[in-house]
């Protein structure tokens, strides 16, 4: 190979290639940004016209979706760390443990996974951008591009690293795609030296990211000075 | 109308399974780059209206038994470098699932 590979200029195989990140996303994504958001108007005043569905119930559903935030999400696991008979209903049945905060799962069902000093969980939907939508809200924007949905599978180690997160070699790194009717929230391991925090102090450490599995929750360092 | 799963489930938890290696035209909710591999069933998820009729406005009945698949990474990636423990888990439809020796 090295033979017939012979030029008299150095070069780098890597420049004209840059690596995709997963807080970017392909120009075929952005070069239609304009478009879709046109179609999803057009579409909606169709439906409206034709009697589908009234404009009352697309507000309902909008403002039900903007009401949806990751604070949700940290009540549940906060809950869970705090009270160990909710934690095991919450890992045995997802679905049935959070409609005990009123929370719809809107016809999926829920799966709980839990970190532990042997297992790591991430989740990513490969296909599209299932996600816990009404514990988490939206989905950020990194979690829907190209980058993140293929390589979260390919090399979770990497994307995880970006994300300053780092596990060790004798942690399994389990990988959930949602490519179908499950859901999954990530419940991760409740920071050493916080054990005697009420639920609502240790919500305020679990962030989404965490929740997604991409992150884990650290005490504030002003916060363990005190 | 028949609402039920199509039949009684084949698999449970434990199961070797292998995924269809096979590429159909239409709406297909199992991933190309889990297509042929093998796994291991972790849990039965229940019966769910088929995705692949829905995608078209039918019913996507009758419902079908779906799973949750726990693979080896280095079974689905040749060069994987992670740990040999890594795993991924995918739901897939009965359909699409043999049983692997």
């Amino acid at each position: 190979m090295a033979q017939e590979h012979s030029h008299d200029h150095p070069h780098d195989h890597d420049h004209d290639h840059p690596v995709l990140k997963y807080s970017d996303d392909s120009e075929h994504d952005y070069d239609e940004t304009a478009r879709y958001p046109l179609m999803a108007e057009a579409m909606r005043q169709l439906l409206i016209e034709k009697g589908v569905v009234d404009a009352d119930r697309v507000r309902d559903l909008v403002e039900f979706m903007d009401s949806r935030s990751e604070a949700i999400g940290a009540q549940i696991i906060a809950k869970a760390w705090t009270d160990a008979d909710y934690k095991k209903r919450l890992l045995e049945d997802g679905t049935k443990a959070v409609e005990e905060f009123d929370i719809p799962m809107l016809g999926a069902e829920l799966i709980v996974v839990e970190n532990t000093p042997d297992v790591h969980n991430m989740i990513v939907c490969t296909l599209c951008s299932c996600y816990p939508r009404t514990i988490l809200g939206l989905p950020p924007d990194w979690y829907k591009s190209k980058s993140y949905r293929s390589r979260a599978v390919i090399e979770p180690r990497a994307v995880l690293k970006e994300f300053g997160t780092d596990v060790a070699a004798d942690t399994a790194v389990r990988v959930h795609d949602s490519n179908a009717d499950m859901r999954y929230l990530v419940m991760p391991m409740q920071p050493e030296g916080t054990e005697d925090w009420s639920a609502d102090q240790l919500a305020d450490l679990i962030t989404r990211d965490c929740m997604i599995g991409v992150t884990r929750p650290s005490v504030p360092e002003t916060v363990a000075a005190e | 109308m028949n609402d039920g799963p199509v039949s009684e489930k084949l698999y449970s938890a434990g199961d070797q399974v292998r995924i269809a290696q096979t590429n159909p035209p239409g709406h297909r909710r199992i991933p190309g780059y889990i297509r042929g591999k093998n796994g291991v069933v972790e849990r039965y998820c229940g019966a769910f209206p088929n995705p692949e009729e829905l995608a078209y406005g039918f019913d996507g009945l009758p419902k079908r038994h779906l799973y949750r698949v726990r693979f080896r990474q280095a079974d689905v990636w040749q060069d994987y470098d992670g740990s040999d423990q890594d795993t991924v888990d995918l739901e897939v439809q009965e359909h699409w699932l043999s049983k692997a020796d």
